[in-house]
């Protein structure tokens, strides 16, 4: 009880002796890694398997390949395999060819001599082997770099826009009183909860109308007023006192100076959460972009990867490579980034 | 905080400098713009002029194709553009609400929307307590004081970065007959279970695995939190002789509570839209046990060669009001909690 | 704004492109299932050395978010490509455009496409939308190595669904396979062993109508196949909403018997390699008949294009004899051209059990029941294919009755064809 009752308390630090606190709070950390990020590490494992390997079961947890070897008088490198002989002795031989239930072998050591194996009876020799041409290959058939590009710059634009429109319209609908406040807040509110995958259609007649068919502006603009930003941005300008804006007004600031100057640095950490929320959401949509764009130069990566996708086979291992792809800018910049998040949040503190 | 500065420091500092800087000029440069015009309509109708950019795009992208939505919900036929379409007033609500006994969705003439309205129902009250109660555990676990606090960090934060097709992709392998999870049971001598072909399961696993790709979103959030509440407070409590149970009830969860009400808001909404995680990851099935209402009004008015605009829109309209009445209450209820801690 | 000036820079480099040599550009909406996007753009890097002022970009998308769900949208809407592929022929004709005044030899066309130009216009209509990139048979591949190591002979001669499940279950029984049978989860595979039993499809006054006793023995048999552990259950009970491929189970002989199509042959000739012997049986009977179904896509084009006439020159050159004999024999595809058909493909591939598998699928073209035809062109199939697929799944999970089945499915069908006007 009292191991519970320190772990509920604020952070202990203690020097020299561990307690109990500390070891159950290691091994949630433990069990959290491998719960975490043994999936992703897998994800990261299995875009190096051969389309065979990715589709073997039970999945092996390595890319492994088949051994093969070069005999003397076969033009082609043979399959070695792991075989019981009939006295009982194991050998590793290479397979010339399967008929049946039964294997031609030889040994590699002596080819001249063919045996008949039942092929219940020989094992596959495998090493691990990364099968790299997932990558290289689907770079042949996947334009990365324009991909890339048109994701970073719909990724950077939308969040950018979303950020500055949705502070804007919170900081007016939390800081100032006129006639209408409440209803704008209103019907804000009441379409926070519909996602867009219920009304694309409607949408996507507007953005016909608009003519943003095939035009990265179509991606970008539709999302960026999301009401989600704003109720969240909304309830945390309320916690910033209006002293503090009153005191800038009587110094002479212009309301658009006392927004940019004064409630944006004091509203960080709401807008690195919705940042995140924001960059997340971009960086990762796939259905939208795909209705509006039909021109694949204009294709972001999510777009781009899933063409992977057939109707009758899925190229998994072209998938698994491209995602795994995908997933390197933004591990890299979130990486640099998340000391600066998690401590600007922090520093800065959610009002209580 | 370590005193001395490490080059990555340095350069963020002076990164973080450029970035001020630009920002500074940016704003300054609309403010040219957007002072002359405070002069002429005043300092109080500035705040139209803060909302016009965002009630703009808000307007002509969200709220005009909702009023479009709606109307959809009182047409039919198979045509696109609103004026080609037949008016037929509220037949597809009726069609939609028609059922002998509402409890038994096979009396419904729309039976999967039933169906889909009770998951979704299931799916969000566990998912969004299931993923506060974890996401409250990892953030203070996070608050203590550990070795390696900022690898931790990450790896907690890092399936929010994955897209929602790979992480339903990456689950289906472990969770599959064959899969990754089956193999562990095995080996220690259980029989393995088919977790997608049984509904109880898969709608256990679809919730489970929501939270794991989410919760290092909210467990951020909250990290946030907790890290705000001053040490002081625990130092006094400490004095008086307060448990740390005590201190717990008392001290760190009446401070939390805001944030508490932001995270509950927004893994509500992220709960209801879920979608893509869930189609990838079960199809909906088995039979329809995990298909949730979004997937049902995207499988009616979309996922198909042969369309019903209409009876989507009716089913996302009648979701809409539900939604809208329900984050009425939440917010009454988070008022009422603010106003009791004040 | 750094993005802003590359969105910019973007824009003016497509606008130079377009404009610079007065080149007319052309877009084909494509989708790939192995390789055959790759010989499509050889060949169409071959016509536009001949044809320097036609520039033609493929543009690849997902099947089933791309082609199936965006491109009807983005038809309707006119903001289409010029060419699309396309497996849903019939009910998006209204769209395609008719290139007959364009093409040079209208009646090679007639000739050579006929019965699949039915398929992709509108009844009666005697318009040329496009061509047929692969006809599908559909069919049951059978893991022969399991039927030698469990000493079981393979049945041959007129066999039927009820025989091929005990045998397979036998074979299973015997190896420690997991499962007999195994079906991708669609109706358009459960659609030729049903017609077998029976099936009708249509009423008497041509409305699709699906309650009659041959389709209700094939679902009482699916039923008990799934109930009893026959089939393998991932496929059909693992979705509520989707096409979900067996083909896994049966690379990792985890089953005996993997009713498909001629589309996993090529797959199955590279990922099976050596593991096991594999080959394609002609489908099994019924009372009725021993029927696959046909199916396919094509690449058509659309009405809406602002270049018909190039549009039908780059259609006239991909329909050639000769390029279309390639392009069929490298992508292991089977001839959705009677004269290729009639003469024979030259299959690149040097695996023999995927040429005999191949020749078991074309000889099964002629053995398919005129109502699989009828069904393949009929313009709603996809509504009575996935309600049919939908609703038999709540049968097996327990939430419907087969009553149920029928009546809902028939329903679901009715409800769509009343939203197109047509009942």
């Amino acid at each position: 009880m009292t191991a519970v009752g320190r772990f509920l308390g604020r952070r202990q630090g203690h020097k020299g002796a561990w307690t109990v606190a500390d070891v159950l709070t290691y091994a949630y950390l433990i069990v959290g890694v491998l719960v975490m990020f043994g999936p992703v590490a897998w994800l990261v494992l299995s875009s190096f398997k051969t389309q065979q390997n990715l589709l073997e079961f039970p999945p092996t947890l390595l890319p492994l390949a088949q051994v093969t070897t070069a005999v003397d008088g076969y033009a082609e490198r043979l399959p070695l395999f792991d075989v019981i002989l009939e006295d009982g002795s194991e050998a590793r031989l290479a397979q010339v060819r399967r008929i049946g239930l039964m294997a031609q072998m030889v040994d590699p050591a002596a080819p001249d001599e063919v045996l008949q194996i039942p092929i219940e009876l020989r094992t596959p020799v495998r090493e691990l082997r990364l099968a790299t041409e997932n990558y290289t290959e689907s770079f042949t058939r996947f334009n990365f770099l324009r991909y890339l590009r048109n994701s970073v710059v719909v990724t950077v634009t939308a969040t950018l826009i979303t950020l500055v429109i949705n502070s804007m319209a919170a900081f007016a609908l939390s800081k100032y009183r006129f006639r209408g406040r409440n209803l704008i807040f209103l019907v804000i509110i009441s379409t926070l909860m519909i996602p867009i995958s219920v009304i694309l259609v409607p949408v996507y007649l507007v953005v016909n109308q608009v003519g943003w068919i095939n035009n990265l502006w179509g991606v970008i603009i539709p999302g960026a007023a999301t009401p989600t930003g704003v109720f969240l941005l909304r309830q945390y300008m309320l916690t910033i006192p209006d002293e503090l804006l009153d005191a800038g007004r009587i110094d002479g600031a212009s309301e658009w100076r006392i927004f940019w100057q004064i409630v944006i640095p004091l509203s960080a950490p709401a807008l690195a959460v919705l940042a995140i929320f924001s960059v997340m959401w971009r960086w990762n949509d796939f259905l939208w972009p795909l209705i509006v764009l039909t021109r694949s130069e204009f294709f972001t990566l999510q777009v781009g990867l899933n063409a992977f996708q057939g109707e009758l086979q899925v190229q998994w291992h072209f998938v698994l490579a491209m995602t795994v792809l995908t997933l390197l800018p933004i591990t890299l910049v979130f990486s640099l980034l998340q000391r600066f998040i998690t401590t600007g949040i922090a520093s800065t503190g959610v009002k209580g | 905080m370590a005193v001395r500065t490490t080059p990555l420091q340095r350069a963020n500092a002076l990164a973080g400098r450029g970035v001020q800087g630009l920002y500074a000029l940016v704003m300054n440069a609309v403010g040219f713009v957007v002072e002359p015009i405070q002069r002429v309509i005043g300092q109080r109708n500035m705040a139209y002029l803060f909302l016009l950019p965002n009630l703009l795009v808000f307007g002509i992208f969200i709220l005009f194709p909702m009023a479009l939505n709606v109307y959809f919900a009182m047409t039919s036929g198979t045509a696109l553009y609103p004026q080609d379409r037949n008016f037929v007033g509220m037949a597809n609500f009726e069609r939609l609400y028609t059922c002998t006994d509402y409890a038994n969705p096979n009396t419904c003439l729309e039976d999967r929307f039933w169906r889909a309205a009770r998951n979704t129902g299931v799916f969000v009250a566990f998912q969004v307590s299931g993923m506060v109660a974890i996401s409250l555990l990892t953030a203070m676990v996070l608050n203590r004081k550990i070795r390696g606090l900022g690898f931790f960090r990450s790896v907690f934060f890092y399936p929010v970065l994955l897209s929602p097709v790979v992480v339903a992709l990456i689950w289906k392998w472990i969770l599959q007959r064959d899969g990754v999870l089956n193999a562990i049971l095995i080996s220690f001598g259980q029989d393995p279970i088919n977790f997608l072909l049984n509904g109880t399961w898969a709608m256990t696993w679809v919730i489970i695995v929501s939270i794991w790709a989410n919760m290092g979103f909210y467990t951020l959030i909250l990290l946030a939190g907790l890290q705000s509440i001053p040490v002081e407070l625990y130092d006094a409590g400490a004095i008086d002789g307060t448990s740390t149970l005590q201190s717990f009830r008392h001290i760190t969860m009446p401070l939390l509570m805001p944030t508490m009400m932001v995270v509950l808001v927004l893994s509500l909404i992220r709960a209801v839209q879920m979608f893509d995680e869930v189609f990838v990851l079960t199809g909906g099935g088995p039979g329809s046990a995990t298909m949730l209402l979004v997937q049902y009004i995207y499988a009616t008015g979309f996922g198909t060669q042969n369309p019903r605009f209409g009876m989507a829109a009716a089913a996302s309209v009648t979701l809409g009001a539900v939604l809208l009445v329900a984050t009425l209450l939440q917010l009454r209820i988070g008022r009422g909690s603010e106003r009791h801690l004040a | 704004m750094s993005p802003r000036f590359s969105l910019a820079a973007l824009f003016t480099a497509a606008l130079l492109l377009g404009t610079a040599f007065s080149q007319v550009e052309l877009r084909m909406t494509w989708y790939d299932d192995g390789n055959e996007g790759q010989v499509m753009r050889e060949l169409l890097d071959r016509f536009e050395a001949e044809n320097p002022d036609v520039r033609i970009v493929m543009d690849t998308v997902p099947y089933s978010s791309g082609i199936l769900q965006s491109l009807p949208l983005q038809l309707a809407s006119g903001d289409a490509a010029d060419m699309v592929r396309v497996t849903n022929l019939g009910g998006l004709s209204e769209y395609w455009l008719d290139m007959s005044p364009h093409l040079s030899d209208p009646d090679y066309w007639e000739t050579n496409f006929g019965p699949f130009l039915d398929w992709m216009r509108p009844a009666g209509s005697t318009a040329i939308p496009g061509f047929m990139t692969q006809l599908t048979v559909t069919g049951p591949f059978i893991n022969r190595t399991l039927f030698d190591q469990a000493g079981i002979d393979v049945p041959t001669g007129d066999t039927t669904w009820q025989e091929w499940a005990e045998v397979t279950r036998a074979v299973a029984d015997a190896t420690g396979t997991p499962f007999a049978m195994v079906m991708d989860r669609t109706g358009h595979r459960l659609a030729g062993p049903a017609i077998s039993q029976g099936a009708s499809f249509f009423g008497e006054d041509g409305h699709a109508t699906i309650d009659d006793e041959g389709m209700r023995t094939m679902m009482q048999l699916m039923i008990d196949w799934h109930a009893d552990g026959t089939m393998h259950p991932d496929t059909w009970i693992g979705s509520a909403g989707t096409y979900v491929a067996g083909n896994e189970f049966f690379i990792n002989a985890q089953v005996v018997l993997y009713m498909s199509g001629s589309w996993q042959v090529g797959q199955f000739a590279n990922l099976i390699g050596d593991a096991f012997d594999w080959e394609v049986i002609p489908n099994p009977c019924g009372p009725m008949a021993c029927t696959g179904m046909p199916g396919g896509a094509g690449v058509v084009g659309v009405a809406n294009t602002d270049h018909p006439a190039e549009v039908a020159r780059v259609m006239e050159f991909l329909t050639q004899e000769d390029v279309m004999a390639e392009f069929y024999g490298r992508t292991l595809f089977i001839p959705g051209h009677l004269g290729l058909a009639e003469s024979g493909i030259d299959f690149q591939t040097d695996v023999d059990a995927a040429r005999d598998a191949l020749s078991v699928f074309a000889s099964e073209v002629p053995r398919l029941d005129p109502t699989a035809y009828a069904m393949q062109a009929y313009p709603f199939n996809f509504v009575v294919f996935d309600s049919i697929r939908d609703r038999l799944t709540q049968a097996f999970v327990g939430e419907l009755t087969l009553d149920e089945v029928l009546e809902r499915a028939q329903a679901d069908i009715d409800e769509v064809l009343r939203e197109q006007g047509i009942r």
